[in-house]
């Protein structure tokens, strides 16, 4: 015994066993089955967009890592996440080239000139997104039918469209594959600017157009439910963004039915259920206090459904979570934690 | 069964760790021999050292006074064994650095019969004298904290205290003194807790036992029989429980203010086992020299609850319980808020809870950026924010941290850390913080 080296370290001795690598990679491990899904649905179009924008932003952190000089950190997961969170999020057509910029911007600017893992003030992979959406705001929303004929054999025509062409409009080729009920318009499209509601049930199993991985709402949640039962991702945000936009659209709803769409139609559309799993809940970006996190998904439900509903864009998902983003900060600031035995203070 | 898991009584801030409690909660309390040298450090408790009474070379009964209270926040010390003081000098303490300490040299034939010690009739006493006879006993806080306590049980002018609380939680990992107590002392913790309820004039005690001890529960049960007032209550298990902030909390529902005691709303705690050393010491007018500790740890051969004589090097401990030679750290109390000792040579003091031997390496742990997951955050069970505070310490910004953080509410109980998937070591940082305040203050 008297060979024996012991350490001197400080309590606590025992440690959850829970790391940061693991976590991430545990979130990689339930975007796949949505992954999965969105091959089926989409073809081996959506199955390449996905592996490209991941690609993309491992490749960027991994250069950007070692050109200033530091160690890769591709290996704790995160900008796994980051790639695989932005093919989803991106119509299934998109062409690779654009993917590619995003993921950049996703990373680059998004990510690693706030300091890397940990530091990014917005979500990377939607700091992608609204970059794609601003410079191009056509291939964007240009979405393809769901479940479309041929399509584990044919891209769709835009997919490998040429760098900076204008790539082949999408019209004669829809035409051609689309299953009867199947067109290219995302249901909240079709709801704000051809007035065809779908039928909630539709939209939360998921056989419907829209971004390549926004679509499964069931199976979203159960993802999602999986990271919860493992202590992976905190149930207060997704609950109350989810709550927040349903009983806000509830009340337009009740207000004037022949307008506004059924809550239920606006809680399974669109990225919402996405976003609010798997987007807003970016441990980094959003508040840390219980309260602040309520006070942070409430008011990015409330931001989705007044953009939606009264804003000129169909989908708010996005453009709510990067402003929650932005407050969460703030809300920190204002959503402290009342400690224990503070209400009555005693001098000492 | 659902119901009560929802309405009982429970913690709802901490953490469930897991408990490693079933190597040695069936083992019964067993006695050490005597190490070849006893070394009885004059600080053992918080408060002012005590005052040696003896002279090198002079011989001590085990037992006896061989040192005397250095004033009221202070307790005396008694010969752990008959023999020979040695000497009277430095000697290695757990925080690593030297303090006084008396060495005795036990003689080879010495007993462990205590002789020293005189009945006294506690019934006839009044408060105060009961403060002072277990001032005499040299009792503190046997849970780990080692406040002296007949401070305790002197209730401040203006205060009134209504109920004690028996703390048998026991919360963290490894340790199973306290349940031992329980079980083969039931009678002692229950006549400690009427002499407490006595010296404060409270009317009722509530013993806050885990679930995970029913045998505890069911043997103090037996030992109270039909009395009333004392309520034996068994409560959800979950760390930190046994702070005592929490148990109050937990079993009456009442908060200690920021900065203040539990006399401040009406509560005294005391700890199981310093409760069952005053029952049985007290009667017969003796002092403390030994306690219970659990040998655990995955380093350790024959892991069991130990009766150990105060001054035992813990070098002499592993000896007779067996360390492999795996052992990387070993740690004085439990491993949520336990010290890593330095050197073997570090005597067993009042405050000892337990040794654990561990077997893990801790040095080559990644430690990442914090990433705000609020797991600290949802767990703190003082409310506190240790992300934001782990983050303000990272900048030194100290006195921002108390301000505004409360930091020096925070009693370091280490959950923050236990769950942080980043393994950013926040209780050190706090401690830091801490230390660097009071220095500051202490030099303004």
């Amino acid at each position: 015994m008297n060979t024996t080296v012991i350490e001197v370290r400080t309590s606590p001795h025992l440690h959850s066993g829970h790391s940061v690598d693991a976590i991430m990679r545990n979130v990689v491990y339930a975007l796949l089955p949505i992954c999965a899904y969105s091959v089926w649905l989409f073809g081996i179009s959506a199955l390449l967009l996905i592996a490209t924008t991941t690609a993309a932003c491992v490749l960027t952190e991994h250069i950007l890592c070692r050109a200033s000089g530091k160690p890769s950190s591709i290996g704790d997961f995160s900008v796994v996440i980051t790639g695989v969170l932005l093919g989803l999020i991106l119509p299934p057509g998109l062409p690779l080239w654009m993917a590619c910029v995003g993921a950049f911007i996703a990373v680059a600017p998004g990510k690693m000139l706030f300091g890397g893992l940990g530091f990014n003030a917005f979500n990377p992979a939607l700091v992608g997104r609204a970059f794609l959406q601003a410079a191009f705001p056509v291939a964007i929303t240009s979405y393809t039918p769901a479940l479309a004929m041929h399509r584990f054999t044919e891209l769709i025509p835009s997919t490998l469209a040429w760098p900076l062409m204008k790539s082949p409009p999408l019209t004669d080729w829809i035409a051609k594959v689309r299953v009867d009920a199947f067109s290219g318009a995302t249901p909240l499209m079709l709801q704000k600017f051809e007035h065809i509601s779908t039928d909630p049930w539709t939209l939360f199993l998921g056989q419907r157009a829209g971004s390549a991985g926004e679509t499964p709402a069931l199976l979203i949640l159960i993802c999602g439910a999986y990271l919860i039962a493992r202590k992976m991702m905190d149930w207060r945000i997704p609950v109350a963004m989810l709550s927040s936009a349903f009983l806000f659209s509830a009340l337009f709803h009740l207000a004037n039915p022949a307008r506004y769409p059924s809550p239920w139609f606006m809680l399974f559309s669109g990225g919402l259920i996405l976003g609010a799993v798997f987007m807003a809940t970016d441990p980094v970006a959003s508040p840390v206090t219980p309260l602040g996190m309520w006070i942070y998904g409430v008011s990015m439900g409330l931001i989705t459904i007044l953009i939606r509903l009264l804003g000129g864009l169909a989908e708010g998902v996005m453009y709510s979570i990067l402003l929650g983003n932005a407050l969460s900060p703030l809300i920190d600031k204002f959503a402290q934690p009342k400690p224990y035995g503070a209400s009555k203070k005693v001098a000492i | 069964m659902l119901i009560e898991n929802i309405t009982g009584k429970r913690l709802w801030r901490g953490v469930h760790v897991p408990e490693f409690k079933e190597q040695t909660c069936h083992l019964p309390i067993r006695r050490l021999p005597f190490a070849p040298m006893l070394v009885v450090p004059l600080s053992q408790h918080t408060g002012a050292p005590a005052v040696p009474i003896v002279r090198e070379g002079q011989e001590v009964v085990r037992g006896e006074p061989i040192a005397e209270a250095g004033g009221f926040m202070s307790v005396p010390m008694h010969a752990p064994a008959t023999g020979r003081v040695e000497r009277i000098a430095l000697a290695p303490s757990a925080r690593g650095d030297l303090t006084r300490a008396i060495y005795i040299r036990p003689y080879a034939s010495a007993s462990q019969e205590v002789l020293y010690g005189a009945p006294q009739d506690i019934d006839r006493m009044t408060p105060d004298e009961i403060v002072r006879a277990v001032q005499a006993t040299g009792v503190v806080g046997l849970g780990g904290a080692a406040f002296p306590t007949h401070v305790k049980l002197k209730v401040p002018e203006g205060k009134r205290i209504d109920t004690v609380v028996v703390n048998g939680c026991e919360c963290e990992p490894y340790l199973t003194s306290d349940h031992r107590v329980m079980v083969e002392y039931p009678k002692e913790v229950l006549y400690g807790a009427r002499v407490a309820m006595r010296a404060v004039g409270a009317a009722r005690a509530i013993v806050g036992v885990e679930d995970n001890k029913m045998d505890a529960v069911a043997a103090l049960k037996k030992a109270r029989g039909a009395a009333q007032d004392i309520k034996i209550e068994a409560v959800a298990a979950k760390y930190p429980q046994g702070a005592e902030k929490m148990l109050i909390k937990v079993l009456l529902g009442r908060e200690i203010p920021s900065g203040g005691l539990p006399s401040d709303i009406g509560v005294g705690v005391f700890n199981v086992a310093t409760l069952a050393q005053i029952g049985e010491l007290l009667p017969q007018r003796q002092g403390l020299i030994e306690r219970v500790m659990t040998v655990s740890g995955p380093g350790v051969t024959r892991p069991g609850n130990y009766l150990v004589a105060l001054g035992t090097p813990i070098r002499w401990i592993l000896e007779q319980a067996g360390c492999t030679d795996q052992a990387t750290s070993v740690i004085l109390g439990g491993p949520m808020m336990g010290a890593s000792i330095g050197s073997f040579d570090v005597p067993v003091t009042k405050g000892v809870t337990g040794i654990l031997v561990l077997t893990n390496r801790e040095s080559d742990t990644r430690v990442f950026p914090c990433i705000h997951c609020a797991s600290c955050v949802t767990i703190c069970p003082m409310h506190l924010n240790p992300s934001q505070l782990g983050m303000l310490a990272r900048k030194e910004r100290y006195e921002e941290m108390a301000a505004e953080y409360h930091l020096n509410d925070c009693f370091e109980c280490g959950c923050c850390s236990y769950v942080c998937p980043s393994h950013i070591p926040l209780v050190q940082y706090f401690r830091v913080a801490k230390q660097t305040l009071r220095k500051a203050k202490a030099l303004a």
